[in-house]
């Protein structure tokens, strides 16, 4: 595929992380016309060969100063979103449900905390396929053998720990990235709109098998999570 | 230096033989010595990134098992960054600053040697890391805690052992650039005349001084978490594996502008040159590298964004990085600003120093792009890093290096180099170049992880047209080598100036350079 573009994800961070990066980047387009223009038309019209003789201006503080402030101004301009939303990121207070996130080497292991479930979520992609014997199928590398299923329209925390060497929870379409630290907690926290499978990866170098630990993140409106979850808790207490 | 010994230089000339590269304190020899190694290690970690992009091909494992790969991205990095560019522009400021400022050598010439000599030395050691059981170093040249301690190969001492000499090289190297330019420039050579290639060897200088020993002290506590029942970086011991993030980070960011100041000063006497025009804004320009250098140990946790910090941290941080932007900004604003209305040709090192002014460019928007924290979020460790800072590498610092050397390469060598190939080694290099990298940003912003031997399906179009352009990229730096090879043994004689626009003290001697220069001072003009 060529894909060219971020995804605006399924919450309203996702959606809000996207519109900044779109903006950032046509500002950076608009300066890049700027100053590319200027430079190509030094090279079109400027050239010795065209007869163009050089000027002998070399300093001007006036225009140092010009092409300081503004562009300082420009950063401003871009700085008062970026800091608005990085400050809704933080705040993870009132979570409707909390789930703990470990990162093993290769594997990630979920804790439903206050529900007593938890199960590991390792790669299910079979190893013919990725030794090019068998042909690859359409989630390779990127699906499990347990999804992390969650409800829509509830305000998830996610604690990321490790159980051995920092890997870091990612799932572009949730606007969540997050390293899972051994021996510390981080937090995030999200708000899924629509019901859907979400697939990401582990995005921190953590050994030979770092490109084989995937996340499929499996969202359901309120009634279907709670009769997921007490299927989860039946098999929990069969097991004891 | 009276007329008497420079006579029986004259007659004498260099020792010969392998005694004269093993003893020498000259610092044209071993300005040579500096290239021609970093020239091997830029062909070695090239042949890494070869290896690297041929697995990328296709999805699926075909060359190689994952735990090879990782060891071919940490090699490839390490290489590239300690043992082809740093030593590259060492070798610049060797061949360079005594003749920029009309000195007769380095100040400190035996040092000068031994900064030079421990690197083939360290580099071996590293090398053959490959051989070693358990194999190289695998856990990224960043090496990141507890990974590369717990988890690390038997190698990863071997490495700690090399990283501390080339780090002493580079520190040696430092102090001896501080010494020549604060002591031994011409009179009438003023701080503010010099050129401005000096200068940002003066800053970077600095630099080196200042984060070198950070960087020995990473991983000495990473040794000693190894082997000396320390926890620095282990929480289960009281320890924090983000402290050592922070220690490498406080190191690697300075790292990364010391990487590129110096390219910056090539640039700013390749683009007056062919601009017939001089540098615009030179007092400005001295400013904004210095404003960059002190900025530079003020952002470090912009590799960090995602570990967890403090609201009030990220905030800092992302502030502190986007000011960086101004004085960038203005030295780009000052280049182009030099070419606007100058009588320009396009000569090989000009076309590399316009190449660099627009991709470097565009390796500085995505460093903006990352700056912002909630959309770093979505980036980091990503691909989209990768493409960053590979343009800012390769079109900013290894395009800086290229440009020096058709600069310079009538003059080191009496030869002029044709200039058919040089132009032809440029296209291939820039258009390859962005065919590897530019579909990289895509790639990071597609979902695609940094450091993995395989990907998901929808990666796949894009990571076939990087490995191309790579293949492509790799056989035009071959050709790059043959070009300058080709020059060293012959060519058109070389004038003294052979570049009609160009100023400075370094044009007055005749090419190539005499073995000894400037044995008495220059006159500068008032």
């Amino acid at each position: 595929m060529y894909t060219v573009n971020m995804t605006q994800g399924v919450t309203a961070i996702s959606h809000e992380i996207y519109t900044l990066h779109m903006t950032i980047f046509w500002i950076c387009v608009a300066i890049g016309v700027v100053v590319f223009g200027t430079m190509f038309w030094a090279i079109i019209f400027h050239r010795k060969s065209r007869g163009a003789v050089a000027a002998h201006f070399h300093e001007s503080t006036k225009v140092e100063i010009i092409w300081s402030i503004i562009p300082f101004f420009i950063l401003i301009a871009m700085a008062y979103p970026a800091s608005h939303l990085l400050i809704k990121m933080h705040d993870t207070r009132d979570s409707d449900l909390t789930i703990k996130v470990t990162g093993y080497m290769w594997r990630w292991h979920y804790t439903y905390l206050d529900h007593d479930v938890q199960f590991m979520s390792s790669l299910s992609t079979p190893y013919e396929q990725i030794i090019n014997r068998d042909v690859k199928g359409e989630h390779y590398l990127r699906e499990v053998d347990n999804h992390l299923v969650l409800p829509i329209n509830k305000k998830i925390r996610i604690l990321t720990t490790a159980n051995d060497v920092i890997h870091s929870w990612w799932v572009p379409q949730l606007g969540i990235k997050k390293d899972a630290i051994p021996g510390f907690i981080n937090e995030a926290w999200m708000i899924i709109d629509h019901p859907g499978i979400y697939r990401g990866q582990c995005a921190e170098l953590c050994g030979a098998r770092h490109g084989f630990m995937p996340i499929v993140v499996e969202a359901m409106n309120d009634a279907d999570f709670s009769a997921w979850l007490a299927t989860q808790k039946t098999k929990a207490t069969q097991q004891h | 230096m009276n007329n008497d010994l420079q006579h029986s230089y004259a007659h004498h000339g260099p020792a010969k033989g392998i005694t004269r590269w093993l003893f020498t304190t000259n610092h044209k020899d071993i300005g040579t010595m500096y290239m021609i190694f970093a020239c091997a290690m830029f062909f070695l970690g090239g042949i890494l990134a070869m290896l690297i992009r041929c697995e990328l091909f296709k999805p699926g494992l075909h060359l190689m098992e994952p735990e090879f790969f990782n060891q071919l991205t940490t090699m490839h990095g390490l290489i590239m960054v300690f043992g082809a560019v740093m030593p590259a522009f060492a070798g610049m400021a060797n061949w360079m600053i005594p003749l920029m400022i009309g000195a007769p050598d380095m100040a400190l010439p035996r040092l000068n040697n031994w900064s030079f000599w421990i690197l083939p030395f360290a580099f071996l050691i590293l090398s053959s890391s490959f051989f070693m059981p358990g194999g190289a170093p695998n856990f990224g040249w960043t090496f990141y805690a507890p990974l590369s301690t717990t988890y690390g190969p038997n190698s990863t001492d071997f490495f700690i052992f090399s990283i501390h000499i080339m780090g002493m090289s580079s520190i040696l190297a430092a102090i001896n650039v501080i010494v020549t330019v604060f002591n031994m420039r011409a009179p009438g050579m003023t701080l503010m005349r010099m050129p401005l290639f000096v200068w940002t060897w003066l800053i970077t200088a600095f630099l080196l001084i200042a984060v070198m020993p950070v960087l020995a002290g990473a991983v000495t506590m990473m040794l000693a978490d190894r082997h000396l029942g320390t926890s620095f970086f282990n929480a289960g011991g009281g320890g924090d594996p983000v402290l050592f993030q922070h220690i490498f980070w406080f190191f690697g960011h300075p790292e990364v502008y010391i990487m590129i100041l110096p390219s910056f000063g090539v640039v700013s006497e390749i683009i007056p040159t062919f601009s017939r025009k001089p540098l615009f804004g030179y007092i400005s320009m001295v400013y904004a590298t210095v404003s960059i250098a002190i900025l530079s140990f003020l952002v470090w946790a912009h590799h960090m964004f995602t570990t967890g910090m403090p609201l009030a941290g990220e905030l800092f941080f992302m502030f502190a990085t986007m000011l960086i932007a101004v004085p960038t900004g203005v030295k780009i604003f000052n280049w182009v600003a030099t070419m606007f209305r100058g009588s320009l040709s396009f000569e090989t090192p000009m076309l590399f120093a316009c190449a660099f002014l627009i991709m470097f460019t565009i390796g500085g928007f995505s460093g903006l792009m990352l700056s912002m924290v909630p959309a770093d979020y979505q980036y980091h460790d990503t691909y989209f890093v990768v493409a960053h800072f590979h343009y800012v590498l390769i079109p900013g610092a290894v395009f800086g290096i290229i440009a020096g050397v058709y600069y310079w390469l009538p003059k080191w060598t009496g030869h002029m180099y044709s200039e058919v190939l040089g132009k032809t080694h440029f296209w291939l290099s820039t258009i390859s170049m962005n065919a590897t990298f530019f579909p990289m940003h895509f790639l990071g912003l597609a979902g695609m992880p940094r450091r993995i031997p395989d990907y998901a399906l929808q990666f796949a179009e894009f990571n076939k047209v990087a490995s191309i352009g790579a293949f492509v990229f790799g056989l035009s730096q071959v050709f790059f080598l043959f070009i300058v090879i080709k020059t060293i043994r012959g060519g058109k004689p070389a004038p003294a100036r052979p570049w009609e626009g160009a100023k400075g003290l370094t044009w007055e001697v005749p090419s190539p350079a005499p073995y000894h220069t400037f044995t008495t001072p220059p006159e500068i003009p008032a």
